[in-house]
């Protein structure tokens, strides 16, 4: 066991990888000789030279179709769209193409490829580095969403996601990379992609969540816990899609409520979904509305301080509408 | 054509080329087989059988020349919607292609998922195309760069229209290619029109070609009419990439004989006159020509070959009539890998 954050963690994974396979390859902006604008290649270029960890030019449709090019030849890369928010250049290979290839195909080519983003607010980035765009790509079908929120899942999903025969969007959210640090189980753990994890047992309410909005739910269920007496379980879906219904049901005929916490706005986000499916197939457990609590619905996350503060999702935040949601 | 035959032209030029007249006459029929499945295809079409069509008549001598250099089962090809000449260089067969215009369920493309025209076969190294033009270039560019990181002998032939190469996605493939001298041979097939749109309203330089020096390889103009000035083009594209000197863009100058689809008549946007005129910019009669003149294709033969064609597209069609429609059951699989397979 190590002590590692999730940047920390990320890069063993696919160090780990690189080593174990010689078809795995990494592409992107700055990954090569800089390591990456938040550090999360660096060293791999040193170690496994120029061609497997690739600096490619400012062109992310680039990245990712020449990324699908190489998996339909038999290779493992995992790309980097450097920031989330400039994957959109690549949208029309990763909906059109990389989602679609299997089925379109009756089979015939698969793509076992990564495209990790680095995705959410509460770094300074303003409207264009701050973007939680997941449901683009959760409303994609063909495609795996994973989005870790601790480091022990950030190398095992990391390298389930490498190891997949189908194309995995890994979605890293930024203000978590060096936020904590917990223990990592050392050399080849693998993390199932598609099974949720319950963070936290509890009974009153359960709180549905993924990525940073983990750290928060679980300090908020601390919270909860001391003030209020209130005992709220908290489930790290850690992969958005395939869902892990089964879990997320489980849950609910628990405890009889759910919130569905994410940072990314309200309308038609991934939260929707998972309200939905609840609503569908729990309603005889429920005991109160199936409540979201999301980003506000503007165009992105602004850019001065308190314009951001009152942005981003918080513990403060989730303990307030847990609070409603107990007492209803 | 007998006439035409005694007075022979001293030479053709394809033995300055490295190709046989036994090669030459090999491409002239294939060329005859392209076109035999494409109006095929069309008569299948108006008599209600092929929803669809979008044609490669006009692009044979380009096609087949451009993918004779091609190795099987060690090169690719990311083809397009005219690629019906190219995929068969690559070992689609008569009845693979009308099969998978029939989308019947045994397609080797698509298991009749996708529309007519959407080239693709894992079996031959062909990439499954999709419609939004232009990421195709891409996947070739891709499999290029697996080959270079991988240290393998692999040379990835993508082919598109002017049209496509507008899109952006062809500017950050061919810059990419550039950087790191890929082995890729980009076909830019034009026609002059983007379905109605002519080249002047299109390509800002009228030049597709002269694009390539401002990625750092050589890009050049070929009368695609011509299959041995293709095959040169083709050939010497081949020989540099293969010695890692990197990509060639080759821009074969064709004319689309039909309209842009069975959807689309280009009487309506195209000049009466240009339209009659086509005629003598088909490059099947203008090889022909060529071949009887230095001696090679005889009345006889042409007359065998024609009447091979002809069986052999007559059996193709009737075996894909044959073949079994999808089964509906199977609408959802292969949304992702399935377990064994």
């Amino acid at each position: 066991m190590a002590e590692l954050n999730i940047l920390e963690a990320i890069r063993i994974a696919m160090d780990e990888e690189l080593e174990r396979d010689p078809n795995v390859m990494v592409l992107g902006e700055d990954v090569g000789r800089k390591g990456g604008v938040f550090g999360a290649t660096e060293g791999l270029w040193a170690k496994y030279g120029g061609k497997r960890v690739l600096d490619t030019p400012l062109t992310e449709a680039m990245i990712a179709g020449a990324a699908a090019g190489a998996a339909i030849y038999g290779l493992r890369p995992i790309a980097e769209m450097q920031f989330a928010d400039f994957s959109y250049p690549a949208f029309n290979q990763i909906v059109s193409e990389i989602s679609r290839m299997r089925y379109r195909s009756n089979n015939a080519f698969g793509l076992p490829m990564v495209i990790r983003m680095p995705y959410g607010g509460g770094v300074h980035g303003a409207l264009y580095h701050s973007q939680s765009n997941e449901a683009y790509f959760t409303s994609t079908v063909g495609l795996k969403v994973v989005a870790p929120g601790t480091p022990a899942d950030a190398k095992g999903l990391l390298k389930a996601a490498v190891r997949d025969p189908d194309p995995v969007m890994f979605f890293e959210h930024k203000k978590t990379y060096r936020l904590f640090k917990a223990e990592v189980p050392d050399g080849d753990t693998v993390v199932p992609i598609g099974v949720a994890d319950v963070a936290r047992p509890g009974k009153h309410l359960s709180i549905f969540c993924y990525g940073y909005m983990r750290f928060c739910a679980l300090e908020a269920a601390e919270t909860l816990a001391r003030e209020d007496g209130v005992e709220a379980e908290v489930v790290d879906l850690r992969t958005l899609r395939p869902l892990d219904t089964e879990t997320v049901l489980a849950s609910v005929a628990k405890t009889g409520k759910a919130l569905v916490v994410h940072e990314a706005n309200r309308f038609g986000g991934f939260g929707a979904e998972v309200a939905a499916i609840i609503a569908e197939q729990a309603f005889e457990h429920l005991d109160g509305p199936v409540t979201r609590l999301a980003g506000p619905d503007v165009p992105g996350v602004p850019f001065h301080h308190s314009l951001e503060d009152w942005f981003m999702l918080n513990p403060a935040k989730i303990v307030e509408a847990a609070r409603g949601l107990v007492a209803y | 054509m007998s006439a035409m035959a005694n007075t022979k032209v001293a030479e053709l030029g394809h033995k300055a080329l490295g190709l046989t007249d036994a090669d030459v006459l090999a491409m002239y029929r294939q060329m005859l087989l392209a076109r035999a499945v494409d109006e095929r295809m069309w008569l299948m079409q108006r008599a209600g059988k092929i929803a669809f069509i979008i044609s490669g008549q006009g692009h044979e001598a380009a096609q087949i020349a451009t993918t004779w250099p091609m190795r099987p089962n060690q090169d690719w090809l990311a083809p397009y919607y005219r690629s019906i000449a190219s995929a068969i260089t690559f070992g689609m067969s008569p009845e693979d292609i009308v099969t998978a215009h029939l989308a019947k369920g045994d397609d080797v493309s698509s298991g009749g998922r996708q529309m007519p025209g959407h080239y693709g076969a894992a079996r031959y190294n062909i990439v499954s195309l999709s419609s939004p033009v232009g990421t195709q270039v891409l996947h070739a560019v891709g499999i290029a760069m697996g080959a270079w990181v991988k240290g393998e002998d692999v040379v990835a032939l993508t082919s598109f229209g002017e049209g496509t190469s507008n899109q952006g996605e062809i500017h950050e493939a061919m810059n990419f290619a550039g950087v790191h001298k890929l082995p890729v041979i980009f076909v830019c097939e034009n026609n002059g029109y983007a379905i109605s749109v002519p080249l002047d309203q299109q390509v800002g330089g009228l030049s597709v070609a002269a694009r390539a020096q401002g990625y750092g390889f050589p890009g050049v103009t070929v009368d695609g009419t011509d299959p041995l000035a293709c095959y040169a083009a083709a050939r010497e594209a081949h020989d540099r990439a293969t010695r890692g000197e990197g990509p060639t863009l080759i821009e074969a100058v064709v004319h689309r004989l039909t309209s842009h689809s069975s959807d689309d008549d280009q009487r309506r946007y195209r000049d009466p006159a240009e339209v009659e005129d086509l005629k003598q910019h088909d490059p099947i009669p203008l090889f022909a020509s060529r071949l009887a003149a230095v001696g090679l294709l005889t009345t006889e033969l042409e007359e065998q070959y024609r009447a091979e064609v002809k069986a052999e597209i007559n059996e193709a069609s009737k075996r894909a009539e044959a073949r079994p429609e999808p089964d509906v059951a199977t609408a959802e699989r292969w949304v992702y890998a399935e377990e064994g397979g």
